[in-house]
């Protein structure tokens, strides 16, 4: 058998997952979708002497809204996320990042909370909540504790989820009237981890930028704000040699995450040219 | 939760009672928690029409559904699969009685070492369930996240169209 041997818990209850995840601390993980945890335990990438199989506890599995946000319960599967109305017509940029997201046998399984957590740099996820400054639920025992999009994201794979501790909601902002979203990326194939991402959230008063926020994926440890692109909307009209200057200001990311699929070079073309293109997607000129 | 001596470990290893409909056929088995889907078909079961190509996610060659929707065989533990409503590609249909898309894989050359086509085969059954009319577009979309090194996808996407139709009773209309 390809992974190594651990011992199953399956709760039913949010504080059961508490009391196991108290329980066994650093020597447990928790099994949501599957989808990335399990081939790295396929691989023994990932030993864990303890597996808590989430998928039978109540209550984490939802899509509301509350007030002027977007409750997405971890347990939501991306096929649900990706089907809802609700997401479409409240959160339109996890409406077009859904767009990349994986394959459908992969959206069947695999959940919102699941991959989030995994904190994967060229997943699509993590570049929409840091562009969104989506707030993260993280709970335990002792409680609830919500965190920031910037902050949740530690390092490559690594996020402020600590031991005893799971991620329990997403709170996306709903948009607003004047807002215009953009999500570009390029893969090998549809549905592949992206070799580069540009996400990008504008505040409009009429053809002028009041706020930008634009954020880039796949080509770093962590994804991030493009500060100096940003820096070059704001307060300006938003035409097509303003998108041209700002997506130039993306050659202030250093790209590190360098591969097979592409080198610090390549990338930073594809960054530039995949933010021109979100910025028109989003003035509706894509 | 049992304990069962295993002989050939030598050691009590803990397994799991799992009650799963497969092809139809009601099976009660104890499983050890890291028995992975693919393994627990193939090995537990003996069906081995389900392929295990890459075995971590990539390939597609794996996918049966459960409950109704594929999944990647390779990435489930049959422990967590209690109550579970398995199909697989026997479930399809027999040598002197193809499924519609058995039947247009074959007329229309869909396959060539046949590794990929069990699991081509489910996802297409996925589609089609889902979506009875896709347009060529759909088939390529659906079939996105599975791999084929010997066909190139044409004939793959062709004969998934042609199912469709065959399935509509338009192929002959």
């Amino acid at each position: 058998m390809k992974p190594a041997p651990f011992r199953l818990e399956r709760p039913d209850t949010v504080q059961a997952l508490c009391r196991a995840l108290a329980k066994h601390g650093d020597s447990a993980r928790i099994l949501a979708g599957g989808q990335s945890l399990v081939p790295m335990m396929n691989f023994r990438l990932v030993t864990p002497e303890v597996l808590i199989d989430i998928n039978r506890v109540d209550g984490l599995d939802y899509i509301r809204l509350d007030g002027d946000v977007l409750a997405i319960g971890a347990m939501t599967r991306h096929v649900a996320v990706k089907e809802s109305a609700l997401v479409k017509a409240n959160v339109p940029l996890i409406a077009k990042a859904y767009e990349h997201i994986a394959h459908v046998t992969v959206r069947n399984r695999g959940t919102i909370g699941g991959n989030l957590s995994h904190g994967d740099p060229s997943s699509e996820l993590p570049a929409v909540a840091i562009c969104l400054d989506a707030k993260f639920v993280v709970s335990s025992a002792e409680g609830n504790r919500t965190v920031r999009g910037a902050d949740f994201f530690n390092g490559m794979f690594e996020t402020d989820v600590h031991s005893g501790e799971f991620l329990s909601e997403i709170r996306f902002p709903v948009a607003a009237r004047n807002q215009r979203f953009g999500f570009e990326e390029f893969s090998p194939r549809r549905g592949d981890f992206a070799i580069a991402i540009a996400a990008v959230a504008l505040e409009m008063n009429g053809d002028t930028c009041v706020s930008a926020s634009i954020v880039h994926g796949g080509v770093r440890e962590m994804p991030g704000h493009m500060t100096d692109a940003e820096a070059a909307l704001r307060g300006k009209v938003v035409s097509s040699e303003q998108i041209t200057l700002a997506a130039k200001a993306t050659v202030s990311i250093e790209p590190t995450l360098q591969n097979y699929h592409g080198d610090a070079a390549y990338k930073s073309d594809l960054l530039r040219a995949l933010t021109a293109r979100a910025l028109s997607q989003a003035i509706g000129e894509g | 939760m049992n304990k069962i001596a295993n002989a050939t470990e030598g050691t009590a290893i803990e397994t799991i009672q799992i009650n799963v409909e497969v092809n139809g056929v009601a099976y009660t088995r104890y499983v050890e928690p890291r028995l992975l889907l693919s393994d627990f078909l193939r090995q537990e079961l003996g069906l081995t029409g389900t392929h295990v190509g890459c075995e971590h996610g990539v390939c597609g060659s794996c996918n049966v559904m459960v409950d109704g929707a594929t999944a990647r065989s390779c990435l489930v533990f049959a422990s967590q699969l209690d109550n579970a409503k398995i199909e697989t590609v026997e479930s399809l249909g027999r040598v002197n009685a193809l499924h519609p898309l058995q039947k247009a894989f074959w007329e229309k050359h869909g396959l060539q070492c046949g590794f990929c086509t069990p699991g081509m085969l489910m996802t297409a059954k996925e589609l089609l369930d889902r979506n009875p009319k896709p347009t060529r577009e759909d088939i390529r979309e659906a079939i996105s996240g599975n791999l084929c090194r010997c066909t190139g996808y044409q004939t793959i996407i062709e004969a998934i169209y042609s199912a469709a139709q065959e399935m509509q009773g338009v192929a002959n209309g």
